[in-house]
């Protein structure tokens, strides 16, 4: 009792750093400026700038003769985006982003369910790990071993040969469209490819949504009536829907920007990222590659409207 | 008649842990039904069991006479208030109650009608349009127990339903609860850890301990007869006699239980029983005193008891002399151990 009275009131702190600080615990606001500047600054001027820099060079227009930039504004370049070998490279991309889209949530959606409701402990850290580790090795490395993966005498062919299915191998790869000499020179294989490295990224956003969806809600559906399937329907999947729609964001806009794995596997059929790295590069033409550039982002905003209208984030 | 719920040696394990073991049990159509115990010891496991959450271990439990073995929540007749209420966050306060009827094919406008009655009945009228986020607590349970019981359900099960209220609304849902139930005349099987709710609400109740039944029985049964120590223990706050004391009290030689408001102070004099009191807890209607009856002055001759003193009464010092008289009838020796 009276060694607790007898305590002196804490001393003010002595220094330069202990100034600051009181200082800045008086002024929260410049505090709040000096940690939130710097970030601000990258993400309006670096980030953001270039952004707008690359934008505006999609209104202007190459000279066809001389290759040089005309800096004057025009939608020259758009309507040359719209002729239909580029609309094409468009509808191809898009296609292909959305079908990589469904089947990555198809495919993360039990892992993710799984993660969030029943792994504990230590099965829970082999979760993250199996989900991390192909992160960890090089994205170059991972599409060329899918390559050999998919190879007329890799390790699939091989498996269909060796269970006698080698006829239905062949007999999809005959189908126009989506098949080819082998797998890793069809569509499906850069869609396999694409799952395969964008997978991550639609499981740990499923999994965080899933993970605040309290356990009682779903036993109080099925206390309610409501069977397994349409507990998915009417109580997991809209509260799922935030995790959803954040992990199609990367699958979708990541699918629609690549340029490597269409170039090593699959047909030689360009897409978006491919025409975008050709166009600013070889081909020199900036104005066009930019208009390229434009389109992911359009097809972007035009995606998250439809999901906001749609009530995707009304659970968030 | 069937009874509503009946348990025949039901078990459920969970590894080693024995969260209900052998339980025995029948409660009666349209009863209000307690299930009375402290935190793990099975009480709401059984619940669970009754909803379909958990499968036995071993036994059987019939509904309405029908065995519900490998019988899916979804396909029985019972409905569940949760202890966090588990309303839908993504859907409207009325979607939340006409869920189940949505459910079961109901058309929307017959749903809507049912659900907002469900509602008016619920003292909640015009709350449908609100998302449950927007609601207090009390809200929150009025919507809970709206979405189960416009099912109609022939049981009604309350996990807890008013752990999450605070002591004056606590109150007011019990005397709701128990109104309600009349009303609409479902069996009501509730799971509490307090002993003043489950007395004051339930037709009967079963005390709980270590995935086991103590004791079932009405609530003057349970509070005035207790068959083990632990009830006598955690039902009220009886004294919990050993042998050598129940003798001082004028009974046999046994385990008994004495409730502290059967005691009577007197003066020492010629009192038959004397102690020293120890301390004092002001209570508001009454003051509950703590007495020794010990025979010296180590701590292990110490006996205390508890005696209530009603509001009004002058409170003794702690270190004064008192004599103690009881009701002799209120001294309960108890059978079990």
């Amino acid at each position: 009792m009276t060694a607790l009275a007898e305590t002196p009131p804490r001393p003010a702190r002595e220094g330069p750093g202990g100034r600051l600080s009181d200082a800045l615990w008086r002024r929260p606001r410049v505090l709040l400026a000096l940690l939130l500047g710097p970030p601000l600054l990258w993400l309006g001027v670096v980030y953001l700038g270039s952004l707008f820099a690359l934008l505006a060079q999609s209104f202007f227009s190459i000279d066809e003769f001389s290759g040089r930039i005309d800096r004057t504004l025009t939608l020259r370049t758009y309507g040359e985006l719209l002729r239909p070998a580029n609309l094409d490279i468009i509808w191809r991309t898009v296609a292909m982003a959305a079908a990589v889209t469904v089947a990555s949530v198809a495919i993360a959606f039990p892992i993710a369910y799984y993660a969030a409701r029943y792994a504990r402990g230590r099965w829970k850290a082999v979760f993250y790990l199996g989900i991390m580790l192909p992160l960890w090795s090089s994205y170059l490395v991972k599409v060329y071993a899918w390559k050999l993966i998919l190879a007329k005498e890799g390790i699939v062919g091989w498996g269909f040969e060796s269970v006698g299915l080698g006829w239905l191998l062949n007999a999809f790869l005959a189908v126009p469209g989506i098949g080819g000499n082998s797998l890793s020179v069809s569509p499906t294989g850069t869609f396999l490819v694409f799952v395969y490295v964008w997978l991550p990224f639609m499981i740990l956003p499923i999994q965080a949504a899933l993970e605040r969806v309290p356990p009682s809600l779903v036993e109080a559906a099925g206390d309610l009536g409501a069977t397994p399937a349409q507990t998915f329907r009417t109580v997991l999947w809209p509260l799922a829907l935030p995790g959803v729609v954040a992990g199609s964001i990367f699958t979708f806009s990541l699918t629609l920007g690549d340029y490597i794995i269409p170039q090593i596997i699959g047909t030689s059929a360009r897409f978006i990222g491919l025409a975008v790295y050709q166009y600013q590069g070889t081909a020199g033409n900036i104005p066009l590659a930019a208009a390229f550039a434009v389109v992911p982002i359009l097809i972007m905003g035009v995606y998250l409207y439809v999901a906001r209208r749609m009530g995707a984030f009304d659970a968030l | 008649m069937n009874p509503a719920v009946s348990f025949r040696g039901v078990s459920r394990h969970f590894g080693e842990v024995r969260a209900v073991d052998g339980v025995d049990l029948d409660i009666a159509e349209g009863e209000f039904f307690a299930m009375l115990g402290p935190s793990g010891s099975g009480k709401t496991t059984c619940l669970r069991l009754i909803a379909g959450f958990e499968t036995p271990t071993a036994g059987d439990i019939r509904l309405f006479g029908e065995s519900v073995a490998g019988l899916p929540p979804y396909r029985r007749a019972v409905n569940t208030v949760f202890q966090d209420y588990a309303l839908f966050p993504h859907l409207s306060v009325v979607d939340n109650v006409a869920y189940g009827l949505m459910i079961a094919g109901v058309p929307k406008a017959e749903r809507r009608r049912r659900a907002e009655e469900a509602l008016a009945m619920m003292a909640l009228p015009g709350y449908g349009s609100r998302r449950p986020s927007e609601l207090s607590g009390g809200q929150r349970q009025r919507v809970a127990l709206a979405r189960a019981l416009v099912n109609r359900p022939r049981v009604l099960l309350l996990d807890e339903p008013l752990g999450a209220l605070d002591l004056k609304l606590r109150e007011q849902m019990q005397d709701e609860l128990k109104a309600l139930q009349r009303k609409v005349g479902i069996t009501f099987v509730f799971v509490t850890h307090d002993q003043g709710e489950a007395l004051s609400m339930a037709d009967r109740v079963a005390v709980f301990n270590e995935g086991r039944i103590q004791q079932v029985g009405t609530p003057a049964e349970v509070y005035g007869r207790p068959r083990t120590r632990f009830v006598a223990d955690f039902v009220g706050s009886s004294n919990v006699l050993p042998p050598a004391l129940t003798a001082l009290f004028g009974g046999p030689p046994k385990w008994a239980s004495l409730r502290p408001e059967a005691l009577r102070l007197r003066p020492p004099e010629g009192a038959p029983i004397i102690g020293t009191v120890q301390g004092a807890r002001y209570l508001g209607a009454s003051t509950r005193l703590v007495v020794d009856l010990g025979t010296g002055p180590a701590p292990e001759d110490r006996a205390d008891i508890a005696v209530l003193l009603p509001g009004g009464e002058p409170v003794p010092q702690p270190g004064a002399r008192v004599g103690l008289t009881w009701e002799p009838a209120a001294l309960h020796v108890m059978g079990a151990a």
